[in-house]
This record gives structure tokens, sequence and C-alpha cells, in this order.
């Protein structure tokens, strides 16, 4: 629900006395809508209006720090139900669930996994990036001591999970300083949390079986002074998680109704004991606006999805992903190295790049500016075409590096062939696999000077 | 504390596409609200999802999707039934792979023969999809659409070099058709213009070009979520057409759904569920476990 300048300008003095800078009282309340001013900067304004328009001007959807240092994860502050409109900024947190149900040997195994999980694709690492500790057991010494051994183990974020209310402010008294998110607070247990929770200062996860009553619950909590809550609606699988994610997300930003504006949370751990469907389950989460997600796997197979799924989701749809036009050396080439082209869609470079590296032949790899656009995307737009490469390998002088007069293209762009050999005389062209991870095999037996 | 939940209402419907043998008729699309939206609109039909069959031996398939198809590669009939009688299929997409003008160049004659036995053995609604070599698809599917004369097959890919040709086919053999116009909702839209001008639009379903999960999947899934917005929100009744989203090829290409059976799996089945939420109405799938939990995902809900 943006606010537009002549609502704004409504609560200003109206006397163009130009000491915030801008001509008019007008032209700063424009300002003020798009973000480009501060209503500090107008020295009249009385603070009743003051105060009301802030709370109008805040972001719809509240800000969430969940943890501390460098692997805190913050949620929220999100601006638009489609990505396309815009884009999604921050994304869904990963969490993954410990019981202390669980055997010891399962538990270490699984904290072991967490933190040594490593993932990294074109360039960007995918984590995960919560540890939930559930106290799914009736021993409540059990479950203190599994979150010291959380504590210990990961320098990762946690998400406290337990029914018993007791046990789980006195665990989140005990990891404080962590800053975890404590969950879950209920009509039913709110009143009994809210002095230990106003004393801890820690965000809070809310649970309510409607949105209804999830609302009654935030109101609450924020009438207390407790700002920053993450949402559970409650819903018990896909479906129901798609209807309530979409609801909440409409009301906070469509509606700006505050008492669900705020990011939310889903888990298909508890939804699907299949973990193929729990991974499915947490794709759709994703897709549709969980700020956090919780899972019961560490299995590189079932998460690696996921994570490149969320990465997807949350790639700024208005700037494809590029590096920079220039053949590249990898491995330290030679004059008797093969020269392979591809585009400068940051994904071909990444890929092409990994695929020399992983034959452990050293190339050049020259990467034609596409402007973003992938092999046969910017060769039907005349971007990857003979003429363009040709210009291309002039310009930066690739003869020059090399004895041979080869060159290897992407076996997908088969018409590029026969414009290549027209545009460059006495140049062999190669058409390479059609896939970057056969590459490796075509090096190793088809290359040679 | 009172709310109210913020429920759209949209005035009109995707357009409902039937295919397939009046015995085993598929329908496709008819609702009026976003994907999954059960709480705000209706949605007559789930998503229909085809299993993907070719009419040579695969050549580059993973093991991994081969291995469940194994006995049944080299004869595209009994491949057909396997996927009905043994995985559950209720569709299939049958591509003529051997058409290929730059592969084994078959004639248009041979493959609509081919097509024509597998359409009367599977019995179930049946997409034929050409390679994507304009002209020769022209022919071929031409070919088709006379074979199977009646059939009420879903024909694909149209674009806008040979739809004169294939719709005038399709329509006098009575068929459905795909019309593919690549990764832009404007392209769609003219492409839709041009052939509503002698095809029923109610028998187009569109195809803006798919792509699997990290290899250009955050376009495809913002392409369809827009088209289906174009249609739904804006009413533009070029725009209202069921969606194709074709991930088997694809999903199966990408490095990381070779690397093992549970990751190639899910490669598919996020992709394909994924681009359900965006909006698709029909998948082509290729392994049955992903085919199968995609159906089990969406028929639960
Ligand atoms: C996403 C997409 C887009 C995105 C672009 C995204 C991008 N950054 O490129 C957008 C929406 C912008 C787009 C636009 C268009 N697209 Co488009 N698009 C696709 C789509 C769905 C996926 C492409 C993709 O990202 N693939 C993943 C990347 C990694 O693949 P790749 O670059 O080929 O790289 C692989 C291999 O080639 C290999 N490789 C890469 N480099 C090298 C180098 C060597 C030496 C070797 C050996 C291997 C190798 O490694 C990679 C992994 O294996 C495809 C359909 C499809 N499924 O392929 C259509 C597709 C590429 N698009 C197509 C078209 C026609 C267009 C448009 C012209 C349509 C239009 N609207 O005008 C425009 C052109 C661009 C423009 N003018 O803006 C056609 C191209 C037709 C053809 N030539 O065969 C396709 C094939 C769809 C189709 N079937 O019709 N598109
Ligand atoms: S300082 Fe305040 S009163 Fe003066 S022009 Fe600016 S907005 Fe108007």
């Amino acid at each position: 629900m943006a606010l537009k300048g002549a609502d704004i300008l409504k609560s200003l003095p109206k006397t163009n006395c130009k000491e915030c800078g801008f001509p008019t009282c007008f032209a700063f309340a424009m300002k003020i809508a798009t973000g480009g001013a501060k209503l500090d900067q107008c020295p009249h304004i009385n603070p009743e209006s003051k105060a009301e328009l802030e709370a109008l001007l805040a972001p719809p959807m509240k800000l969430v720090t969940i943890g501390t240092g460098d692997k805190a994860m913050v949620i929220g502050e999100e601006e638009v139900l489609f990505r396309h409109e815009k884009s999604f900024f921050r994304e869904t947190a990963i969490a993954i669930l410990l019981s202390d149900d669980e055997e010891p040997g399962v538990i270490d195994e699984k904290l072991r996994k967490i933190q040594g999980f490593h993932f990294e694709r074109i360039g960007q690492k995918l984590n995960v990036n919560l540890v939930a500790v559930s106290h799914d057991s009736q021993d409540k010494g059990k479950y203190t001591s599994l979150v010291k051994k959380a504590m210990e183990f990961t320098d990762m974020p946690l998400l406290l999970v337990s029914c018993e209310t007791e046990a789980l402010l006195e665990a989140a008294a005990l990891c404080a300083r962590r800053r975890p998110l404590v969950y879950p607070i209920t009509k039913e247990n709110v009143g009994a949390a809210l002095p230990k929770l106003k004393e801890l200062k820690l965000p809070v996860g809310v649970w309510a079986k409607s949105l209804e009553e999830l609302a009654g619950v935030t109101a609450q909590l924020q009438a207390e002074g407790i700002e920053e809550m993450v949402l559970d609606p409650g819903s018990k699988n896909m479906l129901e998680a798609v209807r309530d994610q979409t609801l909440i997300r409409r009301s906070a930003l469509k509606k700006g109704f505050r008492p669900l504006g705020y990011p939310t949370m889903a888990f298909p751990c508890f939804m699907y004991s299949d973990k193929f469907k729990e991974a499915l389950a947490a794709a759709a989460c994703i897709a549709k606006y969980a700020g956090i997600v919780v899972l019961n796997q560490v299995d590189e197979r079932f998460l690696l999805p996921v994570l490149v799924q969320r990465f997807n989701i949350y790639t700024d749809p208005r700037r494809p992903m590029t590096v920079e036009e220039k053949a590249y050396e990898i491995l330290n080439p030679d004059e008797n190295s093969p020269i392979l082209i591809s585009t400068n869609y940051a994904l071909d470079y990444f890929i092409v790049s990994g695929a020399i590296e992983e034959a452990g032949i050293p190339a050049y790899l020259a990467i034609k500016n596409t402007d973003g656009l992938g092999v046969l995307a910017a060769w039907t737009s005349g971007k990857f075409n003979g003429e363009a490469i040709a210009e291309f390998i002039k310009k930066f002088g690739i003869e020059n590096k090399v004895k041979h007069r080869k060159l290897i293209i992407p076996g997908v762009a088969r018409k590029l062939k026969g414009e290549l050999e027209e545009e460059l005389p006495g140049w062999e062209i190669i058409l390479g696999p059609q896939e970057a991870s056969e590459i490796p095999k075509f090096l190793a037996e088809k290359w040679s000077v | 504390m009172s709310y109210e939940p913020p429920l759209e209402k949209y005035t009109v419907s995707i357009r409902e596409v039937a295919w397939g043998p009046a015995a085993k008729l598929k329908k496709i699309g008819g609702e009026n609200t976003l994907p999954f939206h059960y709480f705000e609109g209706a949605l007559p039909n789930p998503a229909g999802l085809a299993m993907e069959i070719l009419d040579v031996r695969p050549e580059s398939w993973s093991p991994i999707v081969l291995e469940p198809f194994e006995d049944v590669v080299s004869d595209p009939v009994r491949w057909a039934r396997k996927c009905i009688d043994v995985y559950g299929a209720e569709a299939l997409c049958l591509r003529l792979v051997s058409t290929d003008p730059m592969g084994m160049n078959k004639s248009a004659g041979e493959a609509a023969e081919m097509a024509k036995k597998v359409a009367d053995a599977a019995g179930v609604p049946l997409i034929v999809w050409g390679t994507e070599a304009e002209e020769k698809d022209a022919e071929v599917l031409v070919e088709v659409a006379k074979a199977c004369s009646g059939g009420n097959l879903l024909l694909g890919p149209v674009v806008k070099g040979n739809y004169p040709d294939v719709s005038k086919a399709a329509l006098e053999h009575g068929h459905a058709i795909v019309a593919q116009a690549s990764m832009d909702a404007n392209l769609t839209k003219e492409l839709n213009i041009a052939l509503c001008k002698s095809f029923p639009p109610d028998r187009i379903v569109v195809d803006p070009t798919s792509s699997a999960l990290g290899y250009g999947f955050e376009y495809t899934y913002s392409i369809i979520e827009r088209i289906k917005q174009f249609g739904l929100f804006d009413k533009d009744k070029m725009m209202l057409m069921p969606i194709l989203a074709d991930v088997a090829a694809d999903c199966w290409r990408a490095k990381e759904a070779k690397e093992s059976k549970e990751q190639g799996i899910l490669w598919e089945a996020i992709t394909g569920i994924s681009f359900l939420l965006a909006g698709a109405n029909l998948l082509v799938v290729r392994h049955p476990e992903s085919y199968r939990l995609i159906r089990e995902m969406i028929m639960e809900c």
C-alpha cells in the first residue's frame, strides 16, 4: 500500500518555506513517496502527523533478524506478490530440524553435515541457514542439552521449537545472546510467555490455527513492544501452504494489514514423511512467499535442488547475471591450448569454465558480450552469430595467443559453424558437445593441435 | 481481532481445452483463478501430465532415466503401453525425433504411420511433437493430422513460420494444437491472434518454451506467471489459453540431474511443480517417479 504524494501533502504544513531543501511542500511530499527524502527534513511538521505518517510509510512487512554476526539471517520487507513486478529480495531461510527424540548418533551426524554443507554453483554459495531444535521428548533436560550441543557444534542461528512453554523460554534464555527465533507462541501461551519475551527481546515465532487468530496474537505481542515476529499459519499440506502464505502476503502488501505484516514460516518436515514430497513442498513454499522453510533432512541430493530453486526464484528478474567480456585463461594455457567460445551469461561462463577445470586441460575461454543471453537466445538475436563472433575474435587478438587456428563452439549452435567458416577464413570451426558437462570427455578425446 | 481474508474474484476463465479419444477425454484449463487458489475460485481440471516417449531409441539419455524403460525403448508402442500400464500415465507425448532433418531425417509419411500406431495402441490423450525444425515439422504434423484423423491429438510445436499449414490440417482432422512462441508474452499473443483468424481459440494450448531448474528456470517461471496474469488480471482474450511446460528434455540434460537418481527425480519434479505454481496447465515429464510425485502432490490437494 504505497502512499501517494498527495496523501502525504495533507499532513505537511503547506507553507512552502523551503527549509527541507525542496521548493514546495508538494515537491517534498512527492520525494518522500518515492523514498528519496526523509520526514525529518521538515522541521515544521507537527509530531502527531509525523508519527502517523511514519507508521503509514513503514514497509508493510517487517524485517526480522535471526542470529548474530556473519550468519545472521534477515527475512521480510518483501515488496511484491510476483517476482516479475520487481524482485523478491530476502531469500527464504532453510532450517534443518533436530529433535531431542532422535538417537544421539543421528543428531551428531546431522550436526556434522549441517556445519559442513558447502554447495557452490555459478560462483554463488548455496547454504542452509538455521538449525531448528525441536523438543519432542518428555524430558526437559534432554532438550536443554540438545540446545547446548547445537550451540557448541554450529555457529548458525537457531530456531527453538517446543510446545512446553517453560522449556522453550528456558532454552531461549540459555542461548539468548545467539538471538534465536522462539517458537511457538500461541493464543494459549502468549500471556504466560510475554514477561520473559519482553525481557529477552528475541524474535518470536507465532503459531495459530487461523489467520484471524494469528492476527490476534501478533497484535497482542505488538502492543507489548515485541516487534520481530515470524508467522506460522499452521498449514498442513502444500495446498494449504499456498493458500495461507498467499493470503498473509496479500493482507500485508495489498491491504496494509499490520497484524499480518511479518515474514512467515512453513514446516514441510511435518507435512510429508516422504522425503521427495517434503522437498517438493519446500519448493512450493519458497515460490510462494515463506520466509523460513523447515526441513527434516540433511541429504544433499534432496537439498541441492531446493537450494537451486530458491536461488532462481530470488534472482532479480530485472538484471541478467553477466560476466565481463574477455578471453579468460583457464589453468595457464599456452600456444597449443584449445580456444572455446561462449556467452557472457554468467551461467554459461561458470558452467563452461568449470567443465574445463574438471577436464584438467588448460584452455582459453573466449567470452563474448551477449548482454547476458545464453547461446541460442544470443544466436537468434544476432549477438552471437558468425559476424559478431568474428569481430570479437579479432578485437581480442586471440590468434596471437595460439599457434593453431581452431575454435570450439557450443554444440547447440549448429548453424553457427557454417557462419563462422565464412567469417573466419583459415580457421577450423569445431562443433563442441551440446552439454558443457561433456566438455571434459570431448577435450580428452578430440583435442589435438 | 476481526479479519477479512483478502480474496480476489476474477471475471474471466482460462479456456478449457479438451483433447484425447472420447473415452479418455482430458480437459485442461477452465480455471477462473490463479494456480491452486481453490480458496477463491474454481479449478475444475487438475493440471495434465504427459509422459514422454520417443519414436527412436534415445541416444543421449542418462542411464538414470533410461533404466525404467530399458526393455521397451526400441518399440514406441510397447513403450507407450508400459507408461500407461505400469506407470499409470494418463497422457503421453510422442516425440518424432526420427524426422530431424539434421539427424535421421525420416519422411513425414513414415513418422505419421508410427504416430498412428502409437495413438491406436495407447488410447489415451496424446501429444505429438516435432523436432522444432519449422519446415519439416509442418510436413510431418500435417501428415500426422491426416493419418490420425478424428483422433483429437494435441499437435506441436506450431510456430509463426508454419502455423497456416498445420492449423488448417489440425482443424480439418479434428486435432488441437500447441502454439509455441519463445519466452515473450507479446509473441505468444501475436501468434494466438494470427491463429484465431482461422482456428478455434479453445483448441489452442500455448508453449512459451521451457527450461530446467538452474538453467534458465528464473525466466520461464516468470513468463508463465505473466501470461496467466495477462489473461486473468487484464482479461486479454488472446492470453487465456492453457499453458504447456515441457520440462522433460531440459531437466534431464542438466548435469545435476545426471549425478544421482534422487537428485535427478527432484530436478524434474521441482521444475515441474514450480511451473504448475506459476500457471502451467500441462506438463511433459520423463521419469516415472517424478511423474508419480507431481501427480500425487497435486491430486491430494
Ligand atoms: C531463458 C530463455 C530466454 C531468456 C534469456 C535468458 C538468457 N540469459 O539467455 C529470454 C527471456 C531473455 C529469452 C529471450 C529470447 N529467446 Co529464449 N530461451 C530461453 C530458454 C527457455 C532457456 C535458455 C537457457 O537459459 N538455457 C540454459 C543455458 C545455460 O544454455 P546454453 O547457453 O545453451 O548453454 C549450455 C550449452 O550450450 C553449453 N555451452 C555453453 N557455452 C558453451 C561453449 C562451448 C564451447 C560448448 C562446447 C558448450 C557450451 O553449456 C550450457 C549447459 O550445458 C530457451 C529454451 C531452452 N530450453 O533451451 C529459449 C530459447 C533459447 N530462446 C529462443 C528464442 C527464439 C528467444 C528470442 C529470440 C525470442 C524473442 N522473444 O524474440 C529472445 C531473444 C533475446 C532477446 N532479443 O532479448 C529459442 C532459440 C531458437 C533457436 N535458435 O534454436 C529457444 C531455444 C526456445 C525455442 N525452442 O524456440 N530466452
Ligand atoms: S520544510 Fe516542511 S513546511 Fe517547509 S517546504 Fe519543506 S515540507 Fe513544506
